[in-house]
């Protein structure tokens, strides 16, 4: 018997929804060595983590609160990926939308009512200009932009760091590193009953909507997915390369920025270490989950979000490292880029 | 005993979506054998090659390889069973020398893997006239090169069959000879040679048999000292060829629409590749620059059509300076361009439609921020219609179409645009002789409505044919500008000497 790889002539819509499907699904059995390893029943905790995630009215509220970030850089990730720079430096945009909007609510100063718009305005923006610099550098000199968006991660989680262990330490917070709660005037409302913060999921759903349309109807998008498909082909027709790539890694930092102001402002009510258990990153399995399509990146955002309250979840009821959650993405990730290889080639078995 | 076959294609079928690109197709061709193969844009002539190189698996069918049946799967098989096929777009590796090319690959001694391979290539370069220098870098050598080292490639692979798409399309006509002599002494060594051209004279002057298909079907096979080329291309389209040759005006003789002053540009290696050149182009009036590839012709174009940034002398459109311009505000002043290489003016992934409006999109086919979805299906349509595209979808990604389709779409976009000046770099090669014609007929149309074209092409007929000032470049200058058409030996003698 022998096994061979053959390659297919065409690849079509319907294999590559397979594969990322396949991805998902495969990516139980694997994980599952490592909660034998642990010492669990697989199965059990299977059913534990989606048990948790989305057996009940808490659990499935706990992952909506979870997936908001993930759809807000998802998306903007997705943009980015589409006009082909490969960014993977939404955790670092979305801590610097965190930063400068606890700047506006402690410390602006600004009259109650204007401190919220504005703590979106500029952790939008912060986000925006803190994805803006590497797609410039990659642009206009030509720096890879996968390093230097990775680095900047690293910037800007020491910079928050540095600032809620110094200067914006809070005053009565028992030496903790973290500032001072925000002002009631500058936290959002939840659901009534539940912990989702409606401002933010109102305008997840929103980035999702306007980003499909961005991308498929307008002529923003139609040069964005020139650029991403045949950076030469823009030049040739003559398209400003370094403008749609600012513009596209605005975009994305701009959603990645939202999503950090969501995170202090709707769920720790002030800057810490740790808001954010990696949502930048993770954001990469949804966008790429998605084919490239924002509508997508709702579903996969939902089930990565999930993976997060069941993996909380199994920490208490399994007494299992948080981490077994991490193994799973991996695998996703890996299964991914192993599904992107057998929506291209097939395995063939002979006789 | 010797099979009389090299290899039998029989009742291959091979369907795409919306097209049935081969349809029942037996193809036969013999030890030692030449053959044309022959058909126009779209009819299945590459589609059928991957077949045999394992690159698509047909839908039913069988193929013999020297009487035994194969199984052909992937690249691998064809390889193992001495099939190779030389592609339209060359794929080596640039940054690798010529003699790394050739062994890539293969198996290789594991200490001083290259000491006997080099032995052994350079036998087969000689005996085969396949000369090349084997330590440059596969970047350094021009096209007509390129291709030898491919063709070495294939045949250190142990090839008995090979296949040549379109090898003429990218290397100049004084270039042929060589290639020809080549081939013919490939043949003789039992080599069967299947031989894709859209120039009917070529087929007919080295091929001892041509196979014609049409829109997925073998029509007819003919022996080439018993057919005109007339009847040829009436075979391939299916019905009579209109001789109506696209009538050629007085030349208008307006005044300048295009200067270049003084210009010198550098090519990717940072070395000088236009050293000086002045034109000046009048409105109505088509300028070929007829030229050896690797004479500066690509980077004169690119100079001009803003894609690269000239090292000194300028050039202007209607009193304004280009030189200083970004690509897309040259474009907005009227200056359409035809790039030498689809790769760069084609987007593979994008559809036809979203491919056919690349170069007007921003104009009429976008109202503020978005895109008139109606008016860009119409636009595609237009084009699709006017030049003849055969692509099975409108909606489907334009790298499936196949190579003179892609062709149509790149030159059909430009002359659309409605523009002051064409820059046109081999605006037809890879299409078929009606497409060919067709397109003729609208650097004619254009050009009596007072467009200005600078013809840059390695086809000398094209260049005769279309112009009405012709200006030879050699070495990176202009070496002589006729100012009437000159005899075809006339031209070549200026094109290989400076006088
Ligand atoms: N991978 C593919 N998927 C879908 N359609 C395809 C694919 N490859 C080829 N086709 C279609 O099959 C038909 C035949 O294409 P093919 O490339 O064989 O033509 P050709 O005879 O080589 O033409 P040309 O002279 O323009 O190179 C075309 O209509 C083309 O659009
Ligand atoms: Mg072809």
């Amino acid at each position: 018997m022998k096994v061979r790889l053959e390659r297919r002539g065409a690849t079509s819509a319907r294999l590559v929804a397979l594969s990322r499907l396949f991805a998902v699904v495969l990516a139980l059995p694997i994980t599952s060595v490592v909660f034998l390893a642990c010492g669990t029943n697989p199965a059990k905790a299977i059913a534990e983590i989606f048990g948790n995630a989305f057996g009940s009215w808490f659990g499935i509220c706990e992952t909506i609160v979870k997936s908001i970030p993930l759809i807000l850089c998802g998306v903007g990730l997705t943009v980015a990926y589409k006009a082909g720079i490969i960014s993977i430096g939404a955790e670092g945009q979305l801590l610097f939308g965190a930063i400068a909007s606890t700047w506006v609510a402690i410390y602006s100063g600004l009259a109650p009512p204007l401190v919220l718009p504005l703590m979106f305005l500029l952790g939008g923006t912060a986000g925006a200009a803190y994805a803006v610099l590497p797609g410039i550098l990659r642009a206009k000199f030509g720096l890879n932009e996968i390093i230097v968006t990775l680095m900047l991660n690293y910037v800007a989680q020491n910079f928050l760091v540095y600032l809620v262990t110094g200067p914006w330490k809070g005053k009565g917070e028992w030496g903790f590193p973290q500032t001072d709660k925000f002002p009631d005037y500058a936290c959002l409302g939840t659901i009534p009953g539940t912990r989702i913060p409606y401002v933010t999921l109102a305008l997840a759903l929103l980035s999702v909507a306007i980003l499909h349309f961005q991308l498929f109807v307008t002529k923003l998008g139609y040069e964005m997915r020139v650029l991403g498909d045949n950076p030469e082909a823009a030049r040739f027709a003559g398209m400003r390369i370094t403008y749609l790539v600012a513009v596209s890694m605005a975009i994305s930092g701009f959603l990645s920025g939202i999503a950090g102001v969501g995170e202090v402002a709707g769920m720790h009510q002030r800057l810490k270490r740790g808001i954010s258990p990696g949502y930048g990153f993770t954001a990469i399995i949804p966008a790429w989950l998605s084919n490239l399509n924002p509508i997508f990146v709702l579903p996969a955002s939902l089930l990565m979000g999930g993976l997060f309250v069941g993996g909380d979840a199994i920490q208490i009821s399994l007494k299992l490292p948080f981490g077994i959650v991490n193994v799973f993405n991996g695998t996703i990730l890996l299964l991914l880029a192993s599904g992107e290889f057998l929506a291209r080639y097939k395995l063939v078995v002979e006789a | 005993m010797t099979p009389e076959f090299s290899f039998e294609m029989l009742g291959i079928t091979k369907k795409f979506p919306n097209v049935l690109a081969l349809d029942n197709v037996d193809f036969k061709v013999k030890v030692g054998e030449i053959r044309a193969l022959l058909g126009e844009n779209g009819a299945g002539k590459t589609t059928l090659m991957k077949v045999l190189c394992g690159l698509y698996r047909p839908d039913s069918g069988k193929i013999l390889v020297r009487g035994k049946e194969a199984r052909i799967r992937s690249p691998k098989d064809a390889i193992g069973l001495g099939i190779g096929m030389v592609h339209q777009r060359f794929a080596l590796v640039e940054s690798m020398s010529v003699l790394e090319n050739v062994v890539l690959g293969t198996k290789m001694d594991a200490l001083f893997p290259l000491r006997r391979a080099r032995a052994d290539v350079e036998e087969l370069a000689e005996k085969f006239g396949l000369k090349v220098d084997l330590d440059a870098k596969a970047w350094q050598i021009p096209a007509s090169e390129q291709q030898k080292v491919e063709i070495l490639k294939a045949m250190y692979r142990g090839a008995k069959i090979l296949v040549l798409d379109e090898p003429t399309s990218m290397i100049a006509p004084s270039e042929y000879e060589t290639l020809f002599k080549s081939l013919i002494e490939l043949s003789r060594s039992g080599t069967a040679i299947v031989f894709i051209t859209h120039k009917l004279k070529e087929a007919m002057s080295i091929c001892d048999t041509i196979t014609i298909m049409r829109r997925g079907k073998v029509v007819a096979n003919c022996d080439p000292k018993e057919v005109s080329a007339k009847e040829l291309a009436e075979m391939m389209i299916g019905r009579d060829l209109q001789t109506e040759a696209p009538q050629k005006s007085v030349a208008a003789g307006g005044q300048a629409v295009l200067e270049v002053e003084d210009l010198f540009v550098e090519n990717d290696r940072g070395m000088m590749a236009v050293k000086g050149v002045s034109l000046s182009l009048r409105r109505g009036e088509i300028l070929g620059v007829a030229g050896v590839s690797g004479n500066g012709q690509t980077e004169l174009m690119e100079a001009i059509a803003g894609m690269r940034r000239p090292k000194g002398g300028r050039v202007t459109m209607d009193g304004k300076e280009l030189s200083k311009l970004p690509p897309w505000k040259i474009r907005e002043l009227g200056l359409a361009y035809v790039p030498e290489s689809k790769r760069v003016a084609i987007s593979p992934g994008l559809s036809v439609s979203e491919n056919a409006i690349l170069k007007s999109y921003s104009k009429s086919l976008s109202r503020g921020f978005l895109m008139m979805k109606e008016s860009v299906s119409e636009y595609a349509r237009q084009l699709v219609e006017k030049f003849n595209v055969v692509a099975p979808s409108l909606e489907m990604p334009a790298k499936f179409l196949s190579g003179g389709n892609a062709q149509k779409i790149v030159l059909g976009r430009e002359l659309m645009s409605d523009p002051k000046v064409i820059v046109a770099g081999n605006p037809t090669s890879g299409l078929d002789v009606s497409s060919t014609e067709l397109g003729h007929g609208l650097f004619l149309q254009a050009r009596a409505k007072g467009v200005g074209i600078l013809l840059i092409s390695e086809d000398v007929d094209e260049i005769l044919k279309l112009s009405d000032r012709i200006a030879v470049m050699l070495g990176g200058k202009i070496t002589k500008v006729f100012d009437r058409t000159p005899p075809l030996d006339e031209l070549s003698l200026a094109m290989t000497f400076e006088q």
